[in-house]
């Protein structure tokens, strides 16, 4: 039995899926699929993050879902949430630099968070700091070479302080991630490298919550990870698995569909 | 100059705990004794540039003031998109040292040269280049780096010392003042070197103004060169730098921005590898004509 059960969350996961999807209605945008696909981990870990760990959002294109969550812990005001994807926003389609300090970092081109979160891990051991440093990638991302320099740099100096989740949907930019390069976010291949590596369902709260406890609480010097299997667009059946969900914005009657399907399974 | 450069880091560095050194897998023979001093603020991040700008920014927003030292091209090329969004658009206290630079790394061909660096990095949003041309400046230069909590890139090539009558200034160095000046030379680099060479004995070397420039990118043109402009009306510069993105084309720039009356004006750069042949770093400088002796030749064209 879970510590922190399943239904705790639901209504969590349903109401920011829905602020997800009334975002992209109004701005008429695309990238939603992968917004759903990766609000639940986000939940997992800024809603239950401590003053002293730092995130880093680094598949930039789920920054709806990062804004949401963020709107949620208070560090975004409502009316700033508004202005998304408009002109003289601070919220464009993909975070910008300097604007608000839970987003530590813009990102947008893929590859650049795991480098980043690795920095900060080793710059908190030179000082003998505590917290965790976060970062979530995708797993198309771990394509680029960077995971590779950046992993290798943090089994080397030991940094048990990094927890990378992977949002793993098997979809990216283009087909199926096994279709392009194999699966580079595969557990094996991470492990290899040095990695402590645990595999979760990354739509529950619960599991994933345990796995961040369990990882975390083992100082054993190696860094972490938490792949996270997802569905890419998960929880609205005509987006689920589909990679043009990707790209495409809702229509009237799709976003309708969307909010009710929502409303009704998580019981909003 | 790169012993005077690491010892002016070890000294800056004995004086704060907030330094961190990443190197690129470079420093064999140079670096030994900072890595000593450091402990483990000395890191090697192998070969892997991009991890270690990223790492970098990541580390300067914790508090730490981070180097980053390769090859020039190492640290330039591979890593810009770190440098941009991870250093640049975050204001982040990384400074990027980039040894050599131009043709610094001579017969080693073109992959060790960096002859668009300036060019390719001071565009970029809160970028300092600085570009020392002899010792006296560098440490300036390093001085001010370290002052400032901003991104910078540090072109080290091999400067002499200072000829004595050049004076430091807030832009580099420069000859004083000089009313009987028919000629403003501007110069950027340790190629500067070969401007005093072809100096020292020269017959019109009292009727030329002498600037080195050592900060890029150059955002208004010092007090100091556009009196000398206004007066001499004609203008050389000389860098080990393509002409893109260089100084000459800045100072072109500013010149026709502020209406400068300018009536002859010639630009000396590194013009890439025209013969597609290789050689020696003053070999670079003189297929670009940026030797002494062209240099000199140029200079006589003025009078």
């Amino acid at each position: 039995m879970s510590d922190y059960p399943d239904m705790e969350h639901k209504k969590l996961q349903g109401k920011l899926r829905i602020k997800i999807l009334e975002l992209h209605h109004k701005a008429n945008s695309g990238h939603i699929g992968c917004s759903l696909s990766c609000i639940d981990i986000m939940i997992s870990i800024l809603k239950f993050k401590e003053t002293e760990d730092t995130f880093i959002l680094s598949k930039g294109h789920a920054a709806t879902a990062l804004y949401t969550i963020l709107n949620e812990t208070g560090e975004i005001p409502d009316e700033v949430m508004n202005t998304f994807y408009k002109n003289d926003t601070t919220l464009p389609a993909h975070p910008a630099p300097l604007k608000y300090k839970a987003i530590p970092f813009a990102t947008g081109s893929l590859g650049h968070g795991l480098p980043l979160a690795v920095g900060i891990a080793k710059a908190k051991k030179l000082k003998s700091a505590t917290g965790i440093s976060y970062v979530l990638m995708s797993d198309g991302e771990t394509n680029e070479g960077t995971s590779w320099e950046g992993g290798h740099f943090a089994v080397a100096n030991k940094l048990d302080n990094l927890l990378v989740f992977i949002d793993k949907n098997r979809l990216q930019g283009f087909g199926n991630t096994a279709d392009i390069l194999g699966d580079t976010a595969s557990a094996k291949v991470w492990e290899a490298i040095g990695f402590d590596v645990i595999e979760v369902d990354g739509h529950s709260i619960s599991a994933m919550l345990e796995a961040k406890k369990n990882m975390i609480e083992n100082k054993n010097g190696k860094p972490k990870m938490i792949i996270a299997n997802t569905v890419k667009g998960k929880g609205i059946a005509y987006m689920e698995n589909k990679m043009e969900w990707h790209y495409l914005p809702m229509n009237e009657v799709q976003y309708k569909e969307a909010v009710n399907k929502i409303e009704i399974d998580y019981d909003v | 100059m790169r012993k005077h450069f690491s010892a002016h880091i070890e000294q800056i560095i004995e004086e704060s705990d907030d330094i961190v050194f990443v190197t690129g897998d470079l420093g064999y023979n140079a670096l030994e004794n900072l890595g000593l001093k450091l402990g483990d603020r000395f890191i090697n991040a192998g070969v892997a540039e991009q991890n270690m700008v990223g790492i970098a920014a990541g580390m300067a927003s914790q508090g730490y003031r981070v180097i980053c030292y390769s090859i020039a091209p190492f640290i330039v090329y591979r890593c810009l998109e770190q440098i941009r969004n991870d250093v640049c658009f975050h204001n982040m206290p990384v400074y990027l040292i980039g040894n050599g630079g131009g043709y610094g790394y001579g017969i080693m061909g073109s992959s060790h040269h960096a002859i668009e660096d300036i060019g390719t990095l001071s565009g970029l949003p809160n970028m300092r280049c600085f570009v020392p041309a002899f010792i006296e400046d560098m440490k300036a230069c390093l001085d001010e780096m370290f002052a400032q909590r901003a991104p910078a890139y540090f072109r080290l090539g091999l400067g002499k010392n200072m000829p004595d009558y050049l004076a430091l200034q807030n832009f580099g160095a420069a000859t004083s003042a000089n009313a009987a000046a028919q000629l403003t030379i501007i110069a950027q680099s340790p190629v500067a070197n070969n401007v005093v060479a072809a100096l020292k004995e020269h017959t019109y070397k009292n009727k030329v103004e002498l600037f080195i420039v050592n900060k890029m990118p150059l955002k208004g043109l010092p007090d100091g060169i556009t009196a000398s402009i206004t007066r001499t009306q004609k203008v050389l510069t000389v860098e080990e730098h393509i002409s893109i993105g260089g100084l000459g084309s800045a100072v072109s720039l500013l010149v026709n921005e502020n209406s400068l009356p300018v009536n002859k004006f010639i630009s000396l750069h590194a013009e890439g590898y025209p013969t597609g042949l290789y050689g020696s770093q003053s070999y670079h400088q003189q297929i670009s004509g940026l030797d002494e002796e062209n240099i000199s030749r140029i200079i006589n064209s003025y009078f």
